[in-house]
């Protein structure tokens, strides 16, 4: 199948792109991009006229919900939700019910992610069995069975012993350890940012040193190490100074932020709005204004959804009883757009964010349009203004904290190894 | 943000929290309790017919006598037909949701719910999710907002004191665990009151509680320096498992509120505490049955307040 995308903005950060160009795909990868390869007749022809072309999203912190926890959503409806998103790559945390501590379960997943055929996925595997923090994981067998680092979610891994010799062991195998930073004796209870939010609502917080004290834990076994640390969901302004300082000293951090925290903050909650219950918590302005800043100057290095789909149940609680999470992948988009409208961030650069450094995180060979690269494409109108509304979105959890807000960033055309998975009504 | 307990005359569709609700509500609501207060002929209620017909459900998922109580006594006092719910926690262990008992309780045709639970927001909740006819009102969610005991302070402090604008006011003990206190700042700062102190231990504020717009004190002796009113707090055993503090007898010798310690406040400072008093822990008997003393007034006042909210959220929903 030969596709022809013509006329559209092609906007590719590793190749340092962003013009008009008409992309040609041959058998699933980019054929050429520029001046049709000789012979080319197109099956199939997009007109991108007015539209942007870019390397299709990858998202590196997806939850899937499966196995374990299909009444929230399942891999089905996660994966549409993907494909509308404009999202072919993405990696799914370890935190199903069991844990993906098994090679026969990452090999599942996969498998039936594949039958598919919506957005490829890349399972985290769990560093610890059932994220215990305890007893490490087979990583050779995971890594075997398709897992591209390992992981402990949102569980605590206490005891730094085994930290460390989770960190030794995967850097003798060249592994990457993915770790959000939050102290569990801090954070106990705690369901809101410990300031002035959580003081005037009654909600018990969890303070910015539960993310500072686990990251100087993190840092300094990292170091020791020469592990590849990959801190995950920073949320503070301390935490963010904390990761510069080490990336000056040369440590091998990387870093990523979710999108909810680029534009809220803990005065989202208002009157204890259960959407803007997220793990970590929002956090002041201040920290909101840091985070943008540290992603702009390169110190966080991608952008995420931190899809969490929740049932409706779940959330119709009072807000310390509601489940954690934002329902995301629909919208990472339009947010990393409107970051770089606000912050003034070339498109090129912005893209960056979702497309190939995520990519670099995970050691895979997409989020470019390079000759010859899996023909993953997003194709989106960069103008169009449209209503977030939640009961709408493909993914079957419809809890986000950006109910009713204006996006600008539309997704038109989803293409998955040259073909097209996801086309706008 | 608008505010979810005004309807859309700015009249009091629900009473969940005394910060943000307006002066003039709340001195109506002090005023419409004077009204039952028969202050002559010495603290004696009257029966009124102004909720006759209506339907009040005590609701309350976190165990309590003592407000409940009241509660009912006041919604009999105005002739309300008044059922009471004590869902405790069972009820969530045997699965149902709170919406789904909320939902439940709509079907009996309620006009008026009194919610006690112990998470932050839950009244809101409830409010958010009710039929639009019903009133909730806030008997203590969590830590965040405990109204109507904040109301009946004001009102008592306002018996007392007359004026709000040239006292000084402290409320001592643990802040950060109180809906009672959350509520009291909000109330007091709403009254126009110049000066108002928070005493306690470090463990016990919470963050950034000076941006409430109250003085922050560790020290009875300087925090009680010439206070008209002293609000006192009850201290929760399970703080001393929490590390919040090494022990009752050592809170006691530096925060607990004793004759000695009251002498700092002025003379005719009046000491109150919401109840249940813990003797020997936070107040010493001989304080907490003296002169200065207004606790047994403020039980008293409390029924009066709160037959007034409801009579104004019943009144206030025809505006």
């Amino acid at each position: 199948m030969n596709i022809h995308i013509k006329n559209g903005r092609v906007i590719d950060p590793k190749n340092q792109l962003d013009g008009l160009r008409d992309v040609y795909i041959v058998n699933r990868r980019i054929a050429a991009v520029g001046l049709a390869p000789q012979g080319f007749v197109a099956d199939q022809v997009i007109d991108a006229t007015g539209l942007c072309v870019m390397p299709g999203l990858i998202d590196i912190a997806a939850r899937l919900r499966e196995p374990g926890f299909e009444y929230k959503a399942t891999l089905e409806s996660e994966m549409n939700a993907a494909a509308a998103g404009g999202v072919t790559s993405l990696a799914c945390p370890p935190d199903t019910d069991p844990a993906l501590d098994e090679p026969g379960l990452v090999e599942m997943l996969k498998h039936r992610a594949r039958n598919l055929n919506l957005a490829r996925v890349f399972p985290i595997g769990a560093l610890t069995y059932g994220l215990q923090g305890i007893e490490l994981t087979e990583m050779i067998e995971l890594t075997e069975a398709g897992c591209k680092a390992f992981s402990q979610a949102d569980a605590p891994l206490t005891d730094t012993r085994v930290l460390l010799r989770a960190m030794q062991y995967a850097a003798t195998m060249g592994y990457s350890v993915w770790l959000r930073p939050q102290d569990s004796f801090l954070a106990k209870n705690g369901v809101a940012h410990d300031g002035i939010v959580a003081t005037r609502c009654g909600l018990a917080g969890i303070p910015v040193s539960a993310e500072t004290i686990a990251l100087a834990t993190m840092l300094t076994l990292a170091k020791d190490t020469s592990v590849a640390l990959h801190i995950c969901r920073i949320s503070s302004a301390a935490g963010v100074e904390l990761i510069r300082a080490a990336k000056s000293q040369g440590i091998k951090v990387s870093c990523d932020v979710a999108m909810n925290h680029l534009h809220l903050s803990e005065m989202d909650i208002g009157f204890f709005d259960a959407n803007c219950h997220l793990i970590p918590p929002l956090r002041s302005l201040r920290d909101r204004d840091a985070l943008r800043a540290g992603l702009r100057d390169g110190t966080i290095d991608a952008i995420c959804s931190d899809h969490t789909p929740v049932d409706e149940d779940a959330k119709l609680s009072p807000f310390s009883d509601a489940e954690a999470g934002a329902t995301g992948l629909e919208l990472l988009l339009p947010l990393t757009l409107k970051w770089a409208a606000q912050a003034g961030v070339p498109l090129l650069e912005a893209l960056a964010r979702i497309t190939l450094q995520p990519a670099q995180l995970l050691g895979i060979a997409m989020g470019h349009l390079s000759i010859g690269a899996h023909a993953d494409v997003c194709i989106f109108d960069v103008d169009a203004s449209w209503r977030v509304q939640a009961s709408a979105l493909k993914s079957q959890g419809k809890n986000t904290p950006f109910n009713g807000y204006e996006m600008q960033g539309q997704v038109r055309y989803t293409l998955l190894a040259g073909e097209v998975v996801y086309q706008a009504q | 943000m608008n505010n979810p307990q005004l309807n859309r005359d700015g009249g009091l569709q629900h009473l969940l929290t005394t910060e943000g609700l307006p002066a003039r509500i709340v001195r109506e609501i002090l005023d419409t309790a004077a009204t039952f207060l028969d202050e002559n002929s010495s603290k004696d209620i009257k029966k009124v017919p102004l909720l006759q017909g209506k339907s009040v459900f005590n609701v309350f998922f976190e165990n309590s006598t003592r407000t409940r109580t009241t509660f009912e006594i006041a919604a009999k006092k105005l002739s309300a037909d008044v059922v009471n719910l004590n869902i405790g926690s069972s009820s969530t262990s045997k699965g149902e949701t709170l919406l789904d008992t909320v939902d439940n309780l709509c079907a009996m045709h309620a006009d008026m719910f009194v919610v006690r639970h112990a998470s932050s927001g839950a009244a809101h909740f409830i409010a958010q999710h009710v039929a639009p006819e019903i009133h909730v009102i806030n008997a203590g969610d969590g830590r965040h907002a405990h109204p109507t005991q904040a109301l009946l302070d004001m009102y008592t402090i306002r018996h007392y004191k007359k004026d709000f604008h040239n006292l000084r006011v402290a409320i001592v003990g643990d802040i950060l665990h109180s809906r009672v206190a959350r509520s009291q700042i909000h109330a007091l700062t709403t009254l126009g009151v110049p000066e108002v102190r928070v005493i306690a231990p470090k463990t016990l504020l919470p963050t950034m509680v000076e941006n409430l717009g109250v003085r922050v004190f560790h020290d009875m002796a300087e925090g009680l320096k010439d206070v008209d009113v002293i609000l006192m707090l009850r201290l929760q055993n399970e703080r001393m498992q929490g590390a919040a503090l090494p022990s009752a007898q050592e809170y006691f010798k530096n925060y607990g509120l004793t004759e000695e310690k009251l002498a700092y406040a002025k003379a005719d400072a009046i000491v109150m505490h919401p109840g249940p008093m813990n003797r020997g822990v936070e107040i010493d008997s001989r304080v907490a049955d003296g002169a200065q003393s207004v606790i047994l007034s403020q039980v008293t006042f409390g029924i009066a307040v709160r037959m007034a909210v409801m009579a104004t959220l019943v009144g206030g929903s025809k505006r």
